[in-house]
């Protein structure tokens, strides 16, 4: 059997079959859509499944903390009577001190339970920790496929540091250099092992995070009588927002606004060589963010079960300086020390709080844990000394690759919106030279969570602008 | 000369350059994808050798060795100026905060 690029990519559905224990071409159907309740259903698992087989794991469960010196410090700079009062949920408690615990948990219990011997991740953030963690708890072998190096085999600080987190519990980690092959190589390995993809894109993956959406909407409701009124989610891949939201609304909370909040790495190409180590975040970007919004099917598995469209209320960008400066801020008025990618959503929060009344609830859903690599200290230095110019000011102004720009005041730290008709339009410009039924448009309704009339007009501005 | 069951680090090329994905960026598309993985040598060898270990996972791989007894070397940086001065900004600015 040859195993060059060409063969291994042509065999990937069986590969992914083998890998999975899962047929997806039962939840097909004529034309571009799926079923996806079915696909979930299909996992096995009810939410209470789920969250005791967490349980079983040491996962979850996680402090629900109100930030109030942080709040109060939103407050000051938002209209009178405005500075909602924001809560962190302590994601960083947990099991390897990420909430990718939640998901590692699902997928190394379904290894377990169908009877592979271990289990393999592509992976360069905090999952890849998650997945060895669960993996050495439960006797299962581990690999984590992670692209780590530049051509110059120069390593994200980051990523160094979640390399170094898997082998402390005992994975082998394959680090690869800058682009999308990374996949081929992660299919060999699947190939040559028979062990389980332990996918973020898995139903698995994504029932793993609705317990945090759950626990989110009934604690707050003991606590303070209410839902929260938004919960804020760092998205990049997309699981993370569609897990929690399915979460909140098994917790009946209909009304709590759902916000995906991306770094703004606009104009770094994430498949190039030179630009690999200009950025100072390795998740959580418009990089991911963006693409796996607008078109989830080009995941690991054949169909990604993190849809993030169909559940996000608004997409808010910060940038690189504003996460650095609420990492501080969480540490110097909180007591928390987190790692940076975990308060990407933090730093949307604080802007987003002073647009809402001061009796509002907006809870951040995650933290992570930090330390050498993964340091906002780490990742500043390591970017200043490639030439990134940091400064303060304001820091809107950033130019990602070229500068760094920490607000000269809190009153500096704000969000910008990206608009969720242009992200529609983006996921529908993948479908505008095909023939559409009505099944179809009802499918992508569903999809981008809007009405069939919005999409038909949607699809009209797409054929008007090629013109 | 390193021992065999010694750790070590090698190095492999995955695809050469001109084998390498359809559209990719060009300073990506004219390196070569590359690999570099950690296991204990399965005979003795010396630094640029081509190499055959067991890794983690008991797996065997093979390649160039480039390095005896890895280790890491990722840190918490340097000093950074504009770093000391936020810390002052957010300390200033909270002084006197109504909670």
């Amino acid at each position: 059997m040859s195993n060059s690029y060409k063969d291994v990519m042509s065999r990937k559905s069986e590969i992914m079959k083998e890998a999975l224990g899962f047929d997806y071409d039962q939840f097909e159907v004529d034309g571009i859509g799926f079923d996806y309740e079915k696909m979930m259903k299909a996992s096995g698992y009810t939410l209470s499944d789920v969250r005791e087989i967490q349980i079983s794991q040491n996962v979850g469960q996680t402090p629900l903390v109100e930030l109030k010196r942080l709040s109060a410090y939103a407050r000051k700079f938002a209209p009178k009577g405005y500075g909602a009062r924001i809560f962190l949920k302590d994601e960083a408690a947990n099991i390897s001190g990420s909430f990718k615990a939640r998901r590692a948990a699902m997928s190394v219990h379904q290894a377990k339970k169908l009877g592979y011997k271990g289990v393999v991740a592509a992976t360069s953030g905090n999952y890849g920790a998650a997945v060895a963690a669960l993996a050495a708890k439960a006797g299962l072998k581990c690999i984590i496929v992670q692209e780590c190096y530049d051509s110059d085999g120069i390593g994200q600080p980051e990523i160094i540091e979640k390399a170094r987190a898997c082998e402390a519990y005992v994975a082998e980690v394959i680090q690869l250099s800058v682009g999308p092959e990374l996949f081929y190589e992660f299919l060999k390995i699947l190939e040559e092992t028979k062990y389980f993809n332990a996918s973020l894109y898995s139903p698995y993956g994504i029932m793993g995070i609705e317990t945090l959406g759950y626990e989110i909407a009934a604690e707050m409701k003991k606590r303070e009588g209410q839902f929260p009124d938004m919960v804020i989610c760092t998205n990049a891949g997309g699981g993370n927002l569609t897990g929690t939201a399915r979460g909140l609304l098994k917790a009946k909370a209909i009304d709590t606004q759902v916000i995906a909040a991306s770094v703004d790495l606009t104009g770094l190409h994430m498949a190039s060589d030179r630009q690999f180590n200009q950025k100072s975040f390795t998740t959580g970007h418009t990089g991911f963010g963006i693409p796996f919004s607008t078109f989830p099917d080009r995941s690991d598995v054949p169909r990604s079960a993190a849809r993030p469209l169909r559940y996000m209320d608004q997409y808010v960008l910060v940038n690189q300086g504003s996460v650095f400066f609420i990492t501080e801020a969480l540490a110097l008025l909180e007591g928390f020390e987190r790692g940076p990618a975990g308060n990407i959503s933090l730093a949307a929060a604080f802007s987003l709080a002073q647009t809402m009344r001061s009796d509002q609830i907006i809870v951040v859903q995650e933290s992570e844990y930090t330390g050498a690599g993964k340091h906002m200290k780490a990742q500043v230095s390591f970017a200043s000394d490639r030439g990134v110019k940091i400064s303060l000011g304001d820091p809107l102004l950033e130019k990602p690759g070229k500068t760094i720009i920490f607000p000269s005041s809190g009153a500096l730290l704000k969000h910008k919106e990206l608009p969720l008709d242009q992200l529609r339009a983006s996921y529908l410009k993948h479908f505008s030279e095909k023939e559409l039924s009505q099944k179809d448009i009802m499918y992508l309704a569903t999809e981008l969570n809007t009405t069939i009339e919005h999409i038909s007009i949607l699809l009209e501005e797409i054929n008007e602008s090629k013109k | 000369m390193i021992k065999k069951n010694q750790i070590v680090l090698i190095y492999k090329v995955i695809l050469p350059s001109s084998e390498r994905a359809t559209n990719l960026p060009l300073d990506t598309k004219e390196v070569p994808f590359e690999m570099r993985v950690k296991g204990k040598l399965l005979k003795s060898a010396d630094i640029g050798d081509r190499v055959e270990i067991l890794t983690a996972s008991k797996r065997k791989e093979s390649g160039i060795l480039i390095e005896d007894q890895p280790f890491y070397s990722h840190s918490f940086g340097h000093y950074v100026d504009a770093l000391e001065e936020i810390k002052d900004v957010i300390l200033n600015e909270t002084e006197e905060l109504e909670i």
